[in-house]
């Protein structure tokens, strides 16, 4: 596959090495003379100086034959025009962004760009996690679906321990998927599943019953 | 009309001024306040600072009401996403921008951007100028 990767900074970087290691054609673009030769010089040849978001410079790299683009700079306005001009002027199958600004999402996708991904989001999400009260932690996200997978944490002194699942006013978007007790084996949640304190519930859910899925599980 | 202009420049900050002598209802959004400082001592309209690419500055900048969208800052790509963010998120009807890169310009007017190259227009003006 021939893949041109926009942006040279430490994401372009490594993602060019991961690229590289696997065996694909790459191509990395930077507009920095010193950071394309200190790249040129450990991976070889694989660097091209110039501007990701001009039309000349992505035609005289062969992009019309590009398999993928991916933009990952550190501006947002760059990475969608990057993408944009790969999709339209040299119809590129496959473009993909990164973005800081997780408001962006709707944007890009609504505008044609393959797939945006939020670097802030993905760093929250991780933080997220290791937070130990934080009450609903995301896990995965299913974008195709529009749902995602979540973990609800069910306290010792909820109201709704002792309950049994069928008793639980849950939405209709969400089902409960797996109960992991701390004593017990992992089980899958049918609608007799009784909530102990310490439950951790792994549950998939569209986006928008997130917040009546957390009240249903961890009471009021 | 109700206009909202990103980008106090001296492109900017000019169509502003013109526009409020005409009456019209005109804000402008610099991410750096002392842009200000170039539009005209009786400006009446508003002065806001603020991220034109930023959903929530553009909402106050009364995005959501606006007829018109300018983008006039000094970055192409800024300008074009911020014009892109105003037609097809806030579907304000009328949506202009700058790209100075004339092969990025045509190919955004392709894809049914208002947008103009002053690269262009001037090479051409000064074209006409030299063979009188």
């Amino acid at each position: 596959m021939y893949i041109i990767v926009v942006g040279g900074g430490r994401v372009g970087y490594y993602l060019i090495k991961a690229l590289l290691e696997e065996g694909h054609e790459v191509l990395l673009i930077e507009k920095n003379a010193s950071i394309c030769e200190t790249i040129n010089d450990e991976l070889g040849n694989v660097c091209f100086r110039g501007d990701g978001c001009e039309a000349a410079t992505l035609a005289e790299i062969g992009t019309g034959r590009a398999d993928m683009l991916i933009a990952v700079t550190g501006d947002d306005e760059d990475n969608f025009v990057a993408c944009q001009v790969a999709k339209h002027k040299f119809n590129v199958p496959r473009t993909i962004a990164r973005i800081r600004n997780p408001q962006n999402e709707v944007l890009f996708k609504k505008l044609g760009i393959d797939v945006a991904v939020s670097s802030t989001n993905i760093i929250l999400e991780h933080i997220e996690e290791q937070v130990p009260t934080h009450p609903l932690t995301h896990l995965l996200t299913l974008r195709e679906k529009g749902l995602e997978i979540v973990e609800v944490k069910i306290p010792p002194e909820a109201n709704t321990v002792g309950k049994v699942v069928k008793e639980l006013s849950l939405p209709e978007q969400s089902k409960l998927v797996l109960v992991i007790s701390k004593e017990r084996q992992p089980r899958l949640a049918t609608a007799n599943t009784v909530l102990r304190g310490g439950d951790q519930i792994i549950a998939l859910t569209a986006p928008e019953a997130e917040e009546q899925l957390r009240t249903a599980l961890r009471g009021g | 009309m109700k206009i909202v202009i990103m980008g106090s420049g001296r492109v900017g900050a000019q169509l502003a001024g013109l526009l409020d002598a005409e009456g019209h209802q005109v804000t402008v959004l610099d991410i750096d306040a002392y842009s200000f400082r170039r539009l005209p001592a009786d400006f009446g309209g508003t002065a806001l600072v603020g991220n034109g690419l930023d959903q929530a500055s553009l909402i106050k900048a009364g995005i959501e009401t606006a007829d018109v969208f300018v983008a006039v800052t000094q970055g192409d790509n800024r300008n074009v996403m911020a014009a892109q963010i105003a037609q097809h998120i806030f579907n304000v009807p009328k949506v202009i921008c700058r790209i100075y890169d004339p092969l990025r310009q045509e190919l955004y007017q392709t894809l049914g951007i208002d947008a103009i190259s002053p690269t262009t227009i001037f090479a051409q003006m000064l074209k006409e100028k030299i063979e009188g």
